[in-house]
């Protein structure tokens, strides 16, 4: 049996890296359930960020948190911007996911053609810091990431619970005709969505140049498991992916800790099966 | 100058004739070879490489020394009084995409001569094509020698016919003869097959060497969270963790550990990415193999040198942040080196008549002197032992190969 302190390390392990599975997938959720939109891109976003901010905290030497500031309002109107395109042309869902796997690969090609297809790698002292909490280990860049996490998964579904612009999303997601005579202004709301949607991918690919070494093939790395949280979180959920992030993190970690970590893989792909026959209606 | 080495004073007239004749002379013989050269139909060798996709990183290093060693070929003539074309395509670091690529190189392209794609999936898939089309297959880093079962393929990376016994047992050899030999070893090992059973025979190996282990783990490929793996490895606190790792792997690793405070005394990593592990912070004493590396013994070699310096420029242009021939260049230009030298000695673009000439003699390259007359056309397993020094790789073992002053250090 392994040690407490070695389980405990682990489930604090699968704490963080669920709560980047949330980070990542944020974005996602939301725009394919209120927007209809299945966006892989989403995943080039999250690059872009994460380059921009390896080339303007590691080559320029600015703050992260600058460079943050610096990003959002970029890729708020690139996310803006792909919305536009998709309600201009009519793109529907199935169509979204094809057009968006092209815009991953094009942003892939383009990070390649400046970066390289080298590793890059942002060095910062904190980089791999941790806190001494008792016999635990809490690595700061990861409980910032899963800080920033918990806020905006909080933040989406206050929001979206009780603010005029969420209930206009949600009443224009179930009805968008009778949203619409009640005065809803989808379009707008959509791109405004699709800029947020685009901006959380930029906060996510900020902690995913400080935790990572980046390579552009790696854009496809965490694909699958996201789509497994955003589906078992339910779409347009931001805390049911919260906790589906944080659900399948752990659940990995343990995995690893208790038997061959080669299983793990294996964990995020049975629970979504094992949720969806279970809960079919969140497919 | 002395007085017999003067001009006569005689005739000056007439040798600055004969000066002025021969220079002219010269540079017509010259510019006629040039031009005779550029006209020929060139020499195409065909072949693909991973230029997008998980294994573009390293597949640039190849990319890089290809053009030179091709355009450094094509300096001194070509093959066969004919200028070389490289033919290059992207497999997308995809095996069965590399298959068909061959088979357009082949059939379409029609080019004279393969030179292999990178890593020992798209290199299987090219041999199998090659073996269809009785083609000649030289090529760089295949990882598993015992899966090389075509005659007409030669490896340039010189693992010797049974890695899984001969690194490990390189590897406990050098820290075994140092003063602080391990006594446990934790093995971590990646599922990705040509690192993997080299991970399955250090188990063996360690087990004969009186090694107690410890901890034996297999992650899947790709793989991103490595906290638990980590944390198992701290709680199992060996002497030497010896890691079936590939790429960034290594680095995954040692990242996770320094989050929980710890750093392994020894550990060794199969096929690193040799620029994120020589310059991470937490890599110290990191030990991993290599063939050829950008220093003195294996520049001692002028041709070594003089490539090592070309890379180092081209790289450093390319905007590669690790500028500095390691391993992969080397076997890559003495592939380069191989296709050369059966050509040069038969005279002839025959694929048979090359193979049969490769797999006869011993080729000086960059690397040694290869013979390829064992299993799989291996011979000898050319492998030494390099460590993270100062932030750089350190050939430290065999002694003979150690660089100036450079030991092996242990914890």
């Amino acid at each position: 049996m392994p040690s407490a302190t070695l389980l405990g390390q682990s489930v604090l392990s699968g704490i963080f890296t669920g709560g980047l599975y949330a980070l990542l997938g944020l974005g996602l959720s939301l725009s394919w359930r209120f927007l209809n939109v299945i966006n892989l891109a989403h995943f080039g976003f999250i690059f872009i960020g994460a380059y921009l901010t390896y080339q303007l905290a590691g080559v320029m030497g600015l703050s992260p948190l600058v460079v943050i500031a610096l990003i959002l309002p970029g890729l708020f109107l690139l996310g803006v911007g792909l919305q536009w395109l998709f309600a201009r042309f009519d793109v529907d869902e199935f169509a979204s996911l094809l057009v968006t796997f092209g815009v991953v690969a094009i942003v892939e090609a383009m990070i390649q053609w400046y970066w390289t297809a080298d590793f890059r790698k942002l060095e910062t002292h904190y980089g791999t810091a941790s806190l001494k909490l008792g016999p635990f280990y809490v690595p700061v860049i990861e409980a910032a990431m899963l800080a920033v996490a918990v806020a905006l998964c909080l933040a989406g579904w206050a929001v979206l619970s009780f603010t005029y612009v969420g209930k206009a999303l949600r009443a224009s997601a179930e009805d968008p005709a009778i949203a619409s005579a009640f005065g809803v202004r989808h379009r707008r709301l959509s791109l405004l969505l699709g800029g947020l949607s685009a901006a959380s991918a930029g906060v996510a690919g900020a902690f995913v140049a400080l935790m990572a070494t980046l390579a552009p093939a790696q854009i496809y790395a965490w694909i699958g498991v996201v789509f497994a949280a955003v589906i078992m979180g339910g779409l347009g959920s931001p805390l049911g992916i919260l906790g589906a992030g944080l659900l399948i993190g752990v659940s990995e970690a343990v995995t690893m800790a208790l038997t061959a970590p080669s299983w793990a893989p294996l964990v995020s792909f049975t629970l979504l099966i094992l949720i969806l026959v279970l809960r079919p209606d969140r497919a | 100058m002395t007085e017999a080495h003067r001009p006569s004073r005689a005739c000056p007239r007439a040798f600055r004739r004969f000066l002025l004749s021969a220079l002219v002379g010269a540079a017509l013989a010259t510019g006629i070879a040039a031009a005779a050269l550029a006209q020929a139909k060139p020499v195409r060798v065909g072949g693909t490489l991973a230029l997008t996709g998980p294994l573009a990183a390293t597949a640039l290093v190849h990319k890089i020394t290809g053009e030179i060693y091709v355009e450094q070929l094509n300096k001194r003539g070509g093959l066969l009084g004919r200028p070389v074309e490289w033919v290059l395509l992207d497999d997308q670091s995809k095996p069965d995409l590399a298959r068909t690529l061959y088979e357009k190189l082949v059939t379409v392209d029609k080019v004279d001569l393969l030179i292999g794609p990178y890593a020992t999936g798209a290199i299987l898939s090219a041999m199998a094509v090659a073996e269809r089309f009785d083609k000649l297959l030289v090529h760089h880093t295949f990882g598993i020698p015992k899966m090389a079962k075509y005659e007409r393929q030669f490896p340039a990376w010189a693992l010797g016919p049974t890695p899984e016994q001969t690194v490990p047992t390189l590897v406990m050899d050098a820290l075994a003869a140092s003063e602080k030999p391990p006594r446990t070893i934790a093995i971590v090992t990646s599922k990705f097959p040509s690192v993997h059973f080299i991970a399955v025979g250090a188990r063996e190996v360690a087990k004969k060497k009186g090694l107690k282990e410890v901890l034996y783990l297999e992650f899947e490929f790709g793989s991103r969270d490595f906290g638990p793996i980590a944390a198992r490895v701290k709680d199992a606190d060996p002497d030497l963790v010896f890691m079936g790792a590939i790429g960034l792997e290594g680095n995954l690793l040692l990242e996770a550990l320094k989050k929980l405070d710890y750093s392994p005394r020894n550990h060794y990593y199969a096929y690193p990415a040799p620029g994120p592990m020589a310059t991470a912070a937490d890599a110290k004493g990191a030990i991993s193999t290599t063939i050829f590396e950008d220093q003195a013994p294996f520049t001692n070699n002028k041709e070594a040198a003089d490539f090592a310096k070309a890379f180092k420029e081209r790289a450093t242009a390319a905007n590669i942040p690790y500028p500095i021939a390691d391993v992969q260049a080397g076997v890559s230009y003495t592939a380069w080196q191989l296709l050369e030298a059966g050509v040069k000695a038969t005279k002839s673009l025959d694929d048979k008549a090359i193979a049969k000439w490769i797999h006869d003699n011993k080729v000086d390259t960059v690397i040694g002197k290869l013979r390829f007359t064992e299993i799989g056309n291996y011979g000898d397993d050319l492998s030494k032992i390099k460590q993270v020094q100062d932030g750089k790789w350190v050939v430290v073992w065999p002694k003979e190969f150690a660089a100036p002053g450079a030991k092996l250090q242990v914890r």
